[in-house]
């Protein structure tokens, strides 16, 4: 694959990738509360780290050990995403923290999320240095749309690579080189290069490799270094509100958001195809008739291997 | 008579084994280099941490591999670790709080009891215990070898190195023939100028040099053992928390097999097993876990043991008998072995030492490696490790010239149905009953001189035991309610990764005549047990009948009993999968 993209010139610094996440309800068995009409209750359900952020994690952790360098998460959301990051920052041992909250920013839709990104990424590459990977899963469980992703890349002008299940990078000659499923089918693997900085799509089917014996040590230093930063995460975190990032509040959050959700059904439950009837263990009459209902189909049975 | 696969076939295959197991390939386009590191050590038991810790102080970039999940996670042993005075290095030396940390209790008094059906006499050989012994302290190998393993890791990493868990490392690296490193299941290829092989007794890299086989059943010992649960050692075994005892267990109480049984205290447990001459266990048939219940049920034990019986964890392993196996020369090219690896484990008579005897040797093939290198030349380390072996004095222990003379006469056969004879004789019997007057009999267990030429026939085993049992023994008061749990559950309760679609021992002749003997032998497989890894069956043929051995090896300890008694490919599991021991 071929884009059109922004060459970052001869760039000396060490590799900084920014991974973006996002806090979901978690619709995990047993956890996620449904009201009486099926719709989901917010402040029963506990927010957690997008399921399918987990694969772009460990794609920018892959980066890291290989290539050292900084890895940093970014989120858009409440204060409380905090935590997400925090947990992101254990799972990967990430370095930096940006979480970009401010309630200009809320309810907003994919576009106007990815503009506000879009230009965390920009402020990132003004104070910081500039990103040259940025790693996003394939989509969230509460939007399930995937757009946002590929918005924000649209907004940055780099190339994309998506469906990623394997991913080498040439520091040298600037180019990240990925396996990815064509058309996210297992069947079909293509590898492609692309100019940095770029962003990358990780499939669920992404797994890292560790085949060095050096890069599986420098994994092991940074789960020890990073026990005690992931305790003092609040010391890496940056929040930017809308007046950091030079936004203007008319093209983020709900007032920038051109498309709306007027509504949702919940999917109603397949009916239970037998009528089921329960019967508790000590109760003696009930049992007797299970056992009645159960010896007339065994007496069908017998009778009719019988004869 | 197991073989182990071609190192280089497996390379060449990873790629599709490594989609079959969902690990995605990589993209390629890094660099073809291999990795290089000054030094490799195979294994993280005492014998790989000490010549880790020895490479590391000196300074030499030292990578460290372990198979399991954990070291000491694959690890088994009897459970008494020797300081002796006479060794060059102990691993206290070598790792400074070893004995607070890592031991379990000193090891301050040591019995041996003969035993005849219920009749037992008891010697006190604390005194061959103590013989060139700075200290000697019960263990447990999870325990022991995880705080081995992080003092490895710490030391190792200041010189560029480290250690890595669930790496399996399954043959050598080899260019135009001649050893340059290891290849692995997890990694990439790797080279070094010292491999050291700590890889234990079914040591990979060992059977990959050609230095060691599993042909004969007579050059190995079994071991079995159950850790139990006892929180109050101390009133039972009226002991401080500073002292603990060991006790032996010879004569009839296995019926013929040859070998004994052994109880160690530790904290809050005691570590009980059986150990057997493999060939022996083999001839008579017998089932090692039936052979440990008929030492866990014996009315002795029946005080020490009384209450609720509770086994944290049943264990097996395969001893080398370094009388015979122990390499004079355990080196080849670039790779050294220590440690059980190189059949460093001595059975010196009753008393058997196996993980000092792997510390020394781990830390004189390091600085065998240091020397040579600092001479300009770390192709001669093997030969200078072999040399320190000797010159250090443990070349003798391990392998006694007495020893080969006394077996020379004592292991044939028309000599040891003599020595049986004349112990059971009235002369013999009369002559027990004269030296046991004097005190002579106990003073003979614990001559060190002659306990390293015991010859490995009936008569130390089982018929002089039982003899002195029967002339001198008091018979056993009280009973023994002990019921040993059955072996699917002590399977049961084991903790394994299986490494499903992947069995790592491949049974080549599935007849009876060439590996039913695993059926019996495998102490995780009995007869007319369906749960074990060896299982015997009768199939109809075209009207005729075959017994056939079938093979699943989930259940199995990875004790390396198999590749000696049956035909098999053999190899251990990939890193971090198989059986994972919590006691050890």
């Amino acid at each position: 694959m071929s884009m059109p993209g922004e060459r970052g010139g001869s760039k000396e610094e060490s590799m900084y990738t920014v991974t973006l996440t996002k806090g979901v309800p978690d619709f995990s068995e047993g956890v996620v509360s449904f009201d009486d009409d099926g719709h989901l209750e917010r402040g029963k359900t506990p927010t957690v780290m997008n399921p399918n952020d987990g694969f772009a994690l460990r794609a920018a952790l892959q980066t890291k050990v290989r290539h050292g360098g900084t890895t940093a998460l970014m989120s858009m959301g409440p204060p409380g995403y905090g935590d997400i990051l925090r947990e992101g920052m254990e799972s990967v041992y990430a370095d930096e923290l940006f979480l970009l909250s401010d309630r200009e920013m809320a309810a907003a839709d994919t576009w106007a999320t990815a503009i506000t990104l879009a230009t965390g990424i920009n402020r990132i590459a003004e104070t910081r240095e500039q990103p040259d990977l940025l790693f996003a899963g394939f989509k969230t469980a509460d939007g399930e749309t995937g757009h946002t992703g590929p918005q924000t890349c649209w907004c940055l002008d780099w190339p994309i690579l998506t469906h990623v299940i394997a991913l080498d990078i040439d520091e040298k000659e600037r180019t990240v080189r990925a396996k990815r499923l064509v058309e996210g089918d297992i069947e079909e693997i293509e590898t492609v290069e692309a100019p940095m900085p770029a962003m990358i799509v990780t499939d669920p089917e992404f797994e890292p490799t560790y085949r060095k014996a050096a890069h599986r040590l420098t994994y092991k230093d940074l789960r020890e270094e990073t026990k005690e930063r992931a305790e003092a995460h609040e010391d890496h975190l940056t929040t930017w509100d809308h007046e950091d990032l030079n936004l203007d509040p008319d093209f983020i959050g709900l007032d920038g958001s051109p498309t709306i959700v007027s509504g949702v059904d919940p999917i109603p439950k397949a009916p239970s195809e037998r009528e089921a009837t329960m019967v508790q263990p000590d109760d003696s009459e009930a049992m007797e008739g299970v056992l009645d209902e159960l010896l007339s189909h065994a007496g069908a049975r017998a009778a009719a291997g019988g004869d | 008579m197991a073989t182990s696969t071609n190192a280089q076939d497996k390379t060449e295959n990873a790629p599709a084994e490594a989609l079959d197991r969902g690990e995605a390939a990589d993209v390629g386009g890094g660099s073809d280099e291999y990795e290089q590191y000054e030094a490799v050590v195979v294994g993280c038991g005492p014998g790989g941490a000490a010549a880790a810790a020895t490479l590391a102080r000196n300074g030499v970039e030292t990578l460290v591999l372990e198979r399991g999940t954990d070291a000491g996670s694959k690890n088994v042993s009897g459970g008494l670790i020797y300081a002796e005075e006479s060794a060059p290095y102990t691993i206290d030396d070598l790792f400074p709080d070893f004995r607070k940390e890592a031991a379990e209790r000193p090891i301050t008094e040591y019995y041996l009891h003969n035993v005849a059906g219920n009749k037992v006499k008891t010697f006190d050989i604390t005194e061959l215990h103590e013989h060139d012994t700075e200290w000697s302290d019960a263990v447990l190998r999870r325990k022991m070898d995880s705080w081995l393993a992080e003092r490895v890791h710490e030391m190792t990493r200041e010189t560029g190195g480290g250690l890595l868990t669930e790496v399996r490392v399954n043959g050598l690296l080899r260019e135009n023939g001649e050893i340059v490193g290891v290849t692995c299941d997890e990694l990439d290829p790797i080279r070094a100028d010292l491999i050291v092989g700590a890889d234990g007794v079914n040591s990979e890299l060992a059977r990959d040099a050609g230095l060691m086989d599993w042909e004969n059943p007579e050059d190995w010992f079994q071991g079995v053992k159950a850790v139990v649960d006892l929180p109050d050692v101390d009133e039972r075994f009226g002991l401080e928390s500073n002292e603990g005892a060991a006790h032996l267990f010879s004569g009839d109480l296995f019926d013929d097999v040859r070998g004994g049984g052994f109880l160690y205290t530790n904290e809050e447990s005691l570590s009980i097993g059986t150990v057997f001459h493999l060939d022996s266990l083999a001839a008579e048939r017998a089932e090692p876990h039936e052979l440990l219940d008929a030492l866990l049920t014996h009315p002795f034990l029946g005080e020490w043991l009384d209450g609720e019986y509770h086994e944290r964890e049943y264990s097996a392993k395969l001893v080398p008998d370094s009388k015979k196996v122990a390499l004079r020369e355990p080196h080849q090219g670039r790779l050294a072995l220590v440690g059980d690896a190189g059949g460093q484990m001595q059975a010196q008579g009753p008393i058997i030492k196996g993980m000092n005897h792997a510390v020394t040797a781990g830390a004189l093939a390091a600085e065998a490696f240091v020397e040579a290198r600092s001479r300009g030349d770390a192709s001669l380390a093997g030969e200078r490790y072999a040399k320190r072996l000797r010159d250090e004095g443990v070349m003798k222990k391990l392998r006694p010239r007495r020893y080969d003379a006394a077996s020379a006469l004592g292991e044939r056969g028309p000599v040891s149905n003599l020595t049986d004879k004349l112990v059971n004789s009235r002369v013999g019997r009369t002559g027990i009953s004269a030296l046991s007057r004097a005190n002579g009999l106990e003073r003979l267990y614990s001559s060190p001189f002659l306990s390293m030429m015991v010859p490995d026939t009936a008569t130390p085993y089982v018929t002089l035991p039982t003899a002195i049992a029967e002339e001198l023994g008091e018979p056993v008061e009280g009973t023994n309610d002990v019921a040993p749990p059955p072996l699917a559950e002590r399977i049961g309760d084991l903790t394994y990764d299986t490494d499903i679609g992947n069995p790592h021992i491949e049974l080549l002749d599935e007849s009876a005549e060439a590996s039913g003997i695993a059926v019996t032998a495998c102490p995780v497989s009995a007869r007319d047990f369906g749960g074990g890894c060896y299982r015997e069956e009768v199939v109809k043929t075209n009207g005729g009948e075959e017994r056939l051995v079938s093979l699943d090896t989930q259940p199995c300890v990875e004790c390396g009993t198999c590749a000696v008694v049956a035909d098999t490919r053999w190899e251990h599991p990939r890193g971090g999968k198989g059986v994972e021991f919590r006691e050890g």
